[in-house]
């Protein structure tokens, strides 16, 4: 298998000096102009608002130059980063560099690359980083609010720090899933050599990276008050750091566009010979619904901010009523976007979960039909529902029935991931392993989650909990114990094939149960303390409230450090003692572990044959692995 | 998807009916929680029962649990008795059965979950109805408007403190909310620069204050008491302070406090706006 790789291989770019490799298209060079480019932006900026309005406006109120800066020092990015080079020498007539093709060394990892694995294990690793400071600014909102007045944050950088943890996960973790499994699995799973755009693919991801540096470069420029929704007008009010919160979002906006529109290319045109639609795995089918939303949704997103940094810089009123705008239509088209949106990060978990279980229960998955309808269902749904958000905004006040109706509705599609749950369950052989574990943790957190949804959904009810932390607690347990949960059990379960190393079982069980635990002792009381009346993004609150949230602080903690058990297993298990995982740990029938680990640079030698779905488990047992395996394999 | 019950080796080998030890497990803990969670949740659920439409939603969210509990059970106790009698041996290697669905059991599923789910929105829109909007700002013009007279009472945002405009006197504006016992009160929610949420817990009551809208609100006091008023949605900096506390209080005391109120601010009433459900904001950018 390793052949193939030998024989295509670039000469050999390891062998020249290292001060020579710094000099060409990689990530230093890539910092530099970004550098030069944000300063280049911030010069331009204040060569048009600075003189030629008639007003002199100081440089800490110059949103012009702070967003010509972040876009062009984007562009500079991207171009060190190598983004140009193909198009550029394309237009020149000359033959395109085959640096982003390169297939051997650990140079791979911090350039552009279009190999589909090495772009999954970066979205791995970056992803990572920012969901860890997306955490630690939860840690600091609890420990604030250990105490129910201000304590060591005041109201303004409290209201950062929530709107910087909710920007950050919302924002980041869109593509928690798709980023580093469906980019490194979808290919394989469906019998492909690569992504059907491979540059997009990677533009994606450093995207990504350059929004998560925008986001926190905000704390320079006095962050942001509106938390994530970022409402107008107070979006126009705000200080410069708004203009961190606006380029963060329309990039990870960009980015998930291209990222769906990637996979859906993918998923409709490269499928290998007889991998018709209903053999699809559960999870390419999950990753095509997640795409159709990022695709139509994530371009609402854009336009939204353009407008908004439009009214910011330029003083148009689309959304400044003064201006003859409405604080109403942001409203509307945010949540157009911001509905689909938590399915775009709920979807992926399904599809985990639904592609996991019939490895552990070791049965076919029960009901495929209806999982695939389920997950249609609700992509297409998600977007009939977004007014609900604005249940007591005043807005269309006559279509509550319908948003109500539409709401509730919404969880017959999600009920129907349930029951598939619940039947391939039923008369299993259960090994509780810590991917399985984890499937477990989401069916019940996810159960919790769509209960206290109907609280929600329903208008009377929705009138005390709306804007509470009934409504926080609510959304955790979706996003959180939906997305994050299976995103560890994605972790645990794919590991082995990503690196050939595994995690040491014991910490990854304790990390399981502590968090699990945690989970659910922070955001369980939080549904009483919202009924109770606690508003969310206030860091002050009754007295008779602060035995609870004490509790809930000290919880939250122990649900952070569950995360740096996870974050020592990795340290410990996967970089210093390397423990060698078997070929297939889980007895997987699934095509991703028939072929060899590590996975070969263009995964197959012969493009497989696929007679079945991977979901041929069970007795009466079926002769030899469920699909044609690839060759060599 | 075949429609063929599994007939797994360990089954033929006598193993228990698990759909009939599992329903009735599910059939029983449902029976006993559900009266328990409605009669000692119940009363103790939000907002209280200090207005009429406070109480409609604790109505409201007593079904809404009743109906939820024994969903829960269903998944909860499922999830722990596949968890105990589905195992796989420790070191075992043995497949489940090959079952890849039940039309049967699916159709069932399907229905009842949709007859559930629709029956809660229906009962959703005749609380919303019934109750005139719960309590929720119900826009400009909302779709049921109670009979009989009403008091309006104008709730006015702005950052960081609402104030209270009373148009049946005179157009007096208060920095606290008092209201009459039994009357029907029509709030009139607007916002002089962002949006703002009006929340009043006690009253059930929440409706968003934008600018340049007119949100209306009714709420029917039915007990004297005080409650809290807090604003809903994130405005800026001093969001945490937007909170206050109001009054509700017998006929004949409102009519005193009006009208004390009435001559206590008679000249800052004669300077401000007239009377309008909604104002022209102040120009609102980098003002706070």
């Amino acid at each position: 298998m390793s052949t193939t790789a030998a024989a295509v291989s670039t000469p050999a770019p390891a062998s020249r000096p290292l001060w020579r490799r710094l000099i060409g298209f990689n990530l230093l060079t890539a910092v530099l102009l970004g550098i030069g480019g944000y300063y280049l932006g911030w010069f331009i900026g204040h060569q048009i608002k600075g003189s030629s309005f008639h007003n002199q406006v100081p440089s800490s109120e110059n949103d012009v130059a702070l967003l010509l800066a972040y876009f062009f020092g984007v562009i500079g990015f991207l171009i060190g980063l190598g983004f140009a080079n193909y198009p550029v020498s394309r237009m020149l007539g000359r033959p395109a560099s085959l640096r982003e093709k390169e297939q051997e060394g650990w140079g791979r990892y911090f350039g552009l690359c279009t190999d589909h694995k090495v772009v999954g294990i970066q979205y791995l690793i970056g992803i990572g980083v920012f969901f860890f400071i997306g955490g630690l600014n939860a840690m600091l909102i609890r420990a604030e609010l250990l105490h129910n007045t201000p304590t060591f944050v005041g109201p303004g950088q409290y209201i950062s720090l929530v709107g910087m943890h909710g920007t950050m996960m919302m924002g980041m973790m869109t593509s928690g899933i798709l980023g580093p499994f469906a980019n490194y699995f979808v290919p394989i799973m469906i019998g492909a050599r690569r992504m059907a755009f491979p540059r997009i693919e990677a533009l994606t991801f450093w995207l990504l990276m350059a929004a998560g540096f925008i986001l926190t470069s905000t704390i320079f420029f006095g962050g942001f008050p509106t938390g994530w929704t970022g409402y107008e007008p107070l979006n126009d009010q705000a200080v410069m750091g708004m203009d961190s919160y606006i380029c963060f979002f329309a990039l990870v906006g960009i980015s998930m566009c291209l990222l769906g529109l990637n996979m859906m290319a993918t998923i409709i045109t490269m499928r290998a010979p007889g991998l018709t639609w209903s053999r699809l795995p559960i999870f390419v089918w999950s990753v095509f619904a997640t795409s159709v939303l990022m695709v139509l949704a994530a371009p609402m997103l854009v336009a939204t901010l353009l407008m908004a940094a439009l009214d910011r810089t330029i003083n148009t009123s689309f959304f400044i009523t003064g201006g003859g705008g409405s604080s109403y239509l942001f409203e509307n088209l945010f949540w157009f976007f911001g509905h689909p949106e938590v399915y775009i990060l709920a979807l992926p978990g399904f599809g985990i979960v639904l592609e996991l279980l019939p490895v552990f229960t070791r049965k076919p998955l029960w009901g495929y039909r209806l999982a695939v309808s389920g997950m249609l269902g609700v992509s297409l749904m998600s977007f009939f529902v977004w007014q609900h958000h604005l249940f007591v905004s005043g807005i269309n006040a006559d279509l509550r029935p319908f948003y109500m109706l539409s709401t509730e509705i919404i969880s017959i599609p999600t009920g129907f991931i349930f029951m598939c749950v619940m039947g391939t369950l039923w008369k299993a052989r259960t090994s509780f392993t810590v991917p399985m574990l984890f499937c477990l943790g989401w069916t019940f957190n996810f159960l919790i989650g769509g209960l206290s949804g109907v609280f929600l959904s329903d208008t009377p009810s929705d009138t005390t909990t709306h804007g509470s932390f009934f409504v926080m607690a609510h959304f955790h347990y979706t996003i959180m114990g939906g997305l994050i949960f299976t995103f560890f059990a994605a972790i645990y379960y794919w590991i082995p094939k990503m690196t050939g190393l595994r995690f040491n079982e014991r910490l990854a069980k304790l990390h399981f149960w502590l968090m699990f635990v945690a989970f659910n002792s922070t955001f369980l009381p939080l549904f009483v303390l919202g009924m109770k009346g606690q508003p969310r993004r206030v860091s002050e609150y009754a007295p008779n409230l602060h035995g609870l949230n004490v509790w809930v602080s000290i919880s939250a903690f122990v649900l952070g450090f569950s995360m740096l058990i996870f974050l020592a297993n990795a340290v410990y298990s996967l970089i210093f003692v390397r423990l060698k995982a078997e070929q297939n740990p889980w007895r997987s029938k699934s095509i991703e572990w028939q072929v060899p680990t590590p996975v070969p640079v263009n995964n197959f030698e012969q493009i497989p044959v696929f007679d079945s779905d991977p979901y041929e488990y069970g007795v009466p047992l079926t002769v030899g692995p469920g699909q044609t395996a690839p060759a060599g394999a | 998807m075949s429609s063929n019950p599994a007939t797994s080796p360990a089954e033929l080998a006598g193993e228990p009916n698990h759909a009939r030890r599992f329903g009735l497990t599910w059939l029983i803990a449902t029976v006993i929680a559900t009266p328990l969670v409605i009669v000692l949740l119940g009363p103790i659920l939000p907002p209280g029962k200090a207005t009429e439409q406070a109480a409609g939603q604790v109505t409201d969210n007593t079904v809404l649990l009743g109906m939820a509990t024994p969903v829960l059970l269903l998944v909860v106790i499922y999830l722990v008795y596949a968890s105990i009698f589905f195992r796989q041996p420790k070191g075992g290697v043995l497949e489940g059965p090959a079952v890849r669905g039940d039309a049967r059991i699916q159709t069932t599923w399907i229905v009842v979950t949709s007859l559930l789910v629709l029956s809660l929105a229906g009962y959703g829109t005749v609380r919303l109805l019934a109750d005139n909007g719960a309590g929720s700002g119900s826009g400009p013009t909302p779709l049921t408007v109670p009979a009989g007279p009403k008091l309006p009472v104008q709730v006015i945002a702005q950052q960081w403190a609402f104030t209270y405009r009373y148009p049946t006197y005179g157009g007096v504006e208060t920095p606290h909310l008092v209201l009459p016992v039994g009357k029907m009160i029509e709030l009139h929610v607007t916002s002089l620069d962002v949006i703002h949420s009006f929340w009043a817990y006690q009253l059930g009551v929440k409706a968003d204050a934008n600018p340049q809208i007119d949100n209306i609100a009714f709420v029917k006091p039915t007990k004297v008491q005080s409650f809290e008023v807090r604003c809903a949605e994130l405005c800026g900096l001093w969001h945490g302070e937007m909170f206050d506390h109001g009054r509700v209080v017998t006929e004949a005391e409102f009519e005193t406090w009006i009208h004390e109120q009435q001559t206590r601010f008679a000249a800052a009433t004669k300077s401000l706006p007239p009377y309008s459900t909604t104002y022209q904001p102040e120009p609102t950018r980098r003002g706070g």
